[in-house]
């Protein structure tokens, strides 16, 4: 069954009179190769939502505090407010649109924050989720104060972060636990799950 | 029977969306041919403007139109009656003044607070409007600021508001017993100032607005990411000169609230007269800065506050001079000011008390509710009396508070005061010595050892929180053809998980799966009427109303699946959505059968006429008192006397909120709320300098506490059902934000007691900790 992502729509490109000059980008977001007319200015976060319509990325303070832009460039968790679209020439994205395909279960991280009640109002989330993903997906399980270091560069006014502690560890020991001799354990399943 | 729904920790159904990116905020929605809106600011914070010039911001590019005051004086300003409004018997019994201050939707004459729009731009895309605001040339006269509201109070102080005698937004005293003589004949009385600083609601999404005029049918869609859509709507009607009926708000997925998006705003008047002006869809969603400094605060208090006791430390009296500074308009009337005044007393028996609350303008943000609303404020006062007192009577101050709580068999129990609807307060059920006792039960101070230069300290904080405000809340049921259950409340979610606790209480009151049930809340075209999701009231009045249209639905389906059945309806019961009778191999009926019949050429005329079932029902449920929640929390922690780091050891929360309804959504509540608690009383303030300018108008100076701030907390609960609503369930949406400034606060004056210290305000900043600590008596 081939699902249509919705990255692979054409980037529109609103018919601005732009003061700032145009270029054209080139990258892969949540798998499917993206060519698009950018202004100079435009940020990533903006690219994505207005752009290419992925507006599960969302913005929650514009100068890089609260997390909730929070998307993986080439596999790094980034701030996409304080990223200009044509810094990403060549890079490969992935938003939250991209963690579990429409058509697939969702992926452990995001199952365990449904489980674990890690989330209220939803509007974090994704940079939680994206944050949590990339630390699925090290080599190794991150200790504690990683975990805690990466969680604090997320703002969530709802719960408290109970939760979301909660929610994090579990998808890390489900994680690391399964991991048997596979170098990358989340790599290998989200290939998998991937794969069309 | 199959186990009710009622009480079961079921996880969320709304998760699956919002976790694959599908939420539908208002910024995500799809509208072709918007324009977007940026809102020009005063930079000052009182100054007459003397003139807009927009000529060179309309040669902009991209730029649609500019507007000015001038260009929106014709409409109505703004004015949340309902919030103004004194209920009467309130009104009666204690004349309460209340000022009103109608909002220009942009300034005209004068601006009264940094951040009042205007100007606004309209462009094709935000770049453009911003840019374009750039352009926009204001002259402003400056005019001498008001920022305290003591100082504002004066004689000689500028006006704000130049139709009114002076800069009182409202003034309300209490009285019971005879206080002056209880405080002359005491053996103790402790006299107190103290503060509750401003701090903000603060939810990751920001408000947004977007607005489109139907080409076809006229109407106007609006999308807020309000918590009271059909006010939202009442008031865009009334300022646009529309039909209620032909404007429809809908507040989507919304980002948190937590009372800043509960009142009304100009931007709500403003882009659904744009999308009418412009023909075409606007949206206008605010940026970080402009929800810091523009959108409502809370929490700024001063109280004057004293305790009379007896030798053995009963209460005897307490009376406080309240100060809420309202900021440069009275958007929400009496609510802050009278919850400060009616939680006074708290879990308390005080026989004689004297309250006088005044709110005060300012050349600041106006201040509106904030989860608690008035009560986390007062809470601290109270609280933090209670310290000083038992400090002075040399008892524990859990000791003290166990000494003067009103036990369970009080219950339901009358202070003398009136409530907010002006009927005598009644607490309707509790049992707080319990509450006090689980709370001590659990405190531990061994979990660290002594260190040097560091010190330990317990603090307790009591609260009690009227909760389940009227005056009604409204929800409507169908059974569509399908057999899946509609369910439209009028009190939309901001995170609260209505569609998986609603559809708990609509399963358990028609006997239908819980997975049937599509609940719908906060869309105006739903429900004809509604209030909305304030004031800790969504669970108590839309569950009742839920409940009861339940209860309705499922009668008429059994009557109707009786008539179809031939059996009488006595006979039939409706469970997991499946009719069947008494005997074990009588007939069934699914709801899908009953409800699908459609008036085909080969469907028998039925014989009561109807073919499709018409199964539906609206209740308004109106509350016929408050349902009284409360709490008791504790806290361990462990200060540094030389840098002034505090530490949480230990967070403890005991909590009574009656019937629980879904045990995974109430921990969230009240965890999340505890979390705002500790970030007010530990990290967040909205300063303003003198010259009334925001000092912390980014994420970088306004410290919202992250995952590393907040505890593991300590939990337990009691339920206590109330009396006033057939679920028994009290709502718990603010009550984890009421405590913690003032546990925190107690704990830190525990652990400094060595010095003399005594806390007087927040937040608990290192540096006000070594404040504190350098202007303390047994420092010197």
């Amino acid at each position: 069954m081939t699902s249509v992502t919705p990255a692979a729509r054409p980037a529109r490109t609103p018919p601005l009179a732009e003061p700032s000059g145009w270029h054209e980008i080139h990258l892969t977001v949540n798998g499917e190769p993206v060519t698009a007319q950018v202004e100079s200015r435009l940020l990533l976060s903006d690219f994505l939502r207005d752009r290419l319509r992925l507006t599960g990325t969302h913005v929650g303070c514009e100068h890089g505090v609260c997390g909730a832009c929070t998307v993986l460039v080439d596999g790094t968790p980034v701030r996409s407010c304080l990223t200009l679209a044509v810094q990403c020439e060549g890079a490969e994205l992935r938003t939250v649109e991209g963690l579990a395909r429409p058509d697939a279960p969702l992926t452990p991280v995001q199952e365990a924050f449904h489980t674990c009640h890690g989330m209220q109002c939803g509007f974090c989330t994704p940079g939680f989720l994206m944050t949590a993903t990339a630390l699925t997906e090290q080599d190794e399980r991150p200790d504690d104060t990683e975990v805690a270091d990466a969680l604090s560069g997320h703002l969530c006014r709802c719960t408290g972060y109970r939760g979301i502690r909660r929610a994090l560890g579990r998808a890390l020991d489900e994680t690391y636990e399964t991991a048997t001799d596979s170098q990358h354990p989340q790599h290998s399943q989200q290939d998998s799950r991937q794969g069309e | 029977m199959p186990a009710p729904w009622i009480g079961r920790p079921v996880p969320r159904v709304e998760d699956d969306r919002l976790l694959r990116g599908n939420g539908r905020y208002v910024d995500d929605i799809e509208l072709p041919g918007a324009a977007e809106a940026a809102v020009l600011r005063s930079p000052h914070a009182h100054a007459r403007v003397e003139s807009v010039d927009v000529t060179a911001a309309l040669e902009a590019p991209g730029v649609l139109a500019v507007w000015t005051g001038a260009d929106v004086a014709h409409l109505a300003p703004l004015l949340n009656k309902e919030e103004l409004r004194t209920p009467p018997r309130l009104a009666e019994l204690l004349d309460p003044r209340v000022a009103t201050t109608p909002m220009p939707l942009l300034a005209t004459d004068k601006v009264l607070y940094v951040g009042q729009p205007v100007a606004i731009v309209f462009a094709d895309s935000r770049y453009l409007a911003e840019d374009a605001l750039e352009l926009v040339d204001v002259r402003y006269a400056p005019l001498p600021v008001l920022v305290d509201p003591d100082r504002a109070l004066a004689d000689d102080a500028p006006l704000l508001h130049e139709d009114l005698p002076d800069n009182t937004a409202v003034a309300v005293a209490a009285q019971v017993g005879d206080p002056a003589a209880a405080f002359a004949a005491a053996h103790t009385v402790i006299s107190e100032e103290f503060q509750a600083h401003r701090y903000v609601a603060s939810p990751i999404e920001t408000r947004a607005v977007a607005a489109r005029v139907d080409p076809y049918s006229g109407d106007l869609t609006v999308w807020s990411n309000t918590q009271t859509p059909h006010r939202v709507r009442e008031s865009i009607a009334t300022t646009l000169g529309l039909d209620a009926e032909s404007v429809r708000v809908i507040a989507t997925d919304v980002g948190g609230g937590f009372g800043q998006k509960g009142i009304l705003y100009v931007e709500e008047m403003l882009i659904p007269y744009a999308a009418g002006k412009l023909g075409r869809p606007v949206v206008w969603r605010e940026d970080r800065g402009e929800n810091l400094t523009a959108a409502s605060h809370a929490r700024e208090q001063i109280h004057r506050i004293e305790l009379a006791a007896d030798a053995d430390g009963r209460l005897l009296a307490v009376r406080d001079r309240i100060t809420v500074n309202f900021g440069a308009y009275n958007m929400t009337g009496l609510v802050v000011p009278y919850n400060s005044l009616c939680h006074l007393l708290g879990p308390y028996r005080i026989p004689n008390v004297d309250i006088d609350v005044l709110g005060v303008l300012t050349n600041t943000a106006f201040a509106t509710p904030y989860r608690g609303a008035g009560r986390p404020e007062t809470v601290f006062a109270m609280e933090r009396a209670m310290d000083r007192l038992a400090a002075q009577l040399g008892l524990e101050p859990a000791e003290l508070r166990a000494r003067n709580l009103i036990g369970p068999d009080d219950m339901p129990y009358t202070t003398g005061l009136v409530d907010r609807s002006g009927n005598p307060q009644s607490y309707d059920s509790g049992d707080f010595p319990e509450l006090l006792r689980r709370a001590r039960a659990k405190v531990d101070t061994t979990r660290r050892e002594p260190r040097e230069g560091k010190h330990i300290g317990v603090g307790y904080a009591m609260y009690i929180e009227a909760t389940g405000l009227g005056p009604f809340e409204t929800a409507r049921i169908d059974i569509a053809p399908s057999g899946r259950v509609k369910l439209a409340i009028g009190a939309p979610s901001q995170g609260q998980g209505h569609r998986t606790s609603m559809a708990q209480i609509a399963a358990d009151a028609l006997g239908v799966p819980l997975d049937v049930i599509d609940v719908v809340g906060g869309d105006t075209s739903a429900t004809p009427f509604g209030v909305g999701t304030i004031a800790s009231r969504a669970l108590v009045n839309a569950g009742n109303a839920t409940h009861r249209a339940g209860r309705l639905v499922r009668e008429k389906a059994l009557d109707a699946a009786a008539r179809r059945l031939s059996v009488p309806a006595a006979e039939l019961t409706l469970t997991e959505g499946v009719f069947t009778t008494k005997e074990p191999d009588g007939p069934t009926l699914t709801l899908a059968e009953l409800a699908g019949r459609a008036p085909l050429p080969d469907t028998p005329e039925p014989t009561d006429g109807r073919y499709g079932t018409e199964l539906s029902e609206t209740v308004h449920f109106r509350p016929p008192g408050f349902a009284v929640a409360s709490g008791a929390h504790a806290a361990v922690v462990e200060v540094d006397e030389h840098t002034g780091e505090l530490e949480i050891l230990q967070y403890v929360v005991v909590h009574d909120a009656g019937v629980i309804v879904n045990p995974l959504i109430a921990e969230g509540q009240v965890t999340g709320g505890i979390a705002q608690g500790i970030g007010g009383a530990l990290y967040e303030e909205m300063i303003y300098g003198p010259d009334g300018q925001p000092r912390t108008g980014t994420y970088m100076d306004y410290l919202v506490p992250t995952s590393s701030e907040i505890p593991d907390l300590d939990m337990d609960e009691i339920h206590s059902p109330s009396p006033m609503n057939d679920l028994g369930v009290k709502g718990l949406g603010e009550g984890g934000a009421i405590a913690p400034q003032a546990v925190l606060a107690n704990a830190v004056e525990d652990a400094l007691r060595p010095f003399g210290v005594v806390v007087r305000r927040g937040p608990l900043s290192p540096s006000r900790i070594r404040d504190l600590l350098r202007t303390a008596p047994a420092t010197h």
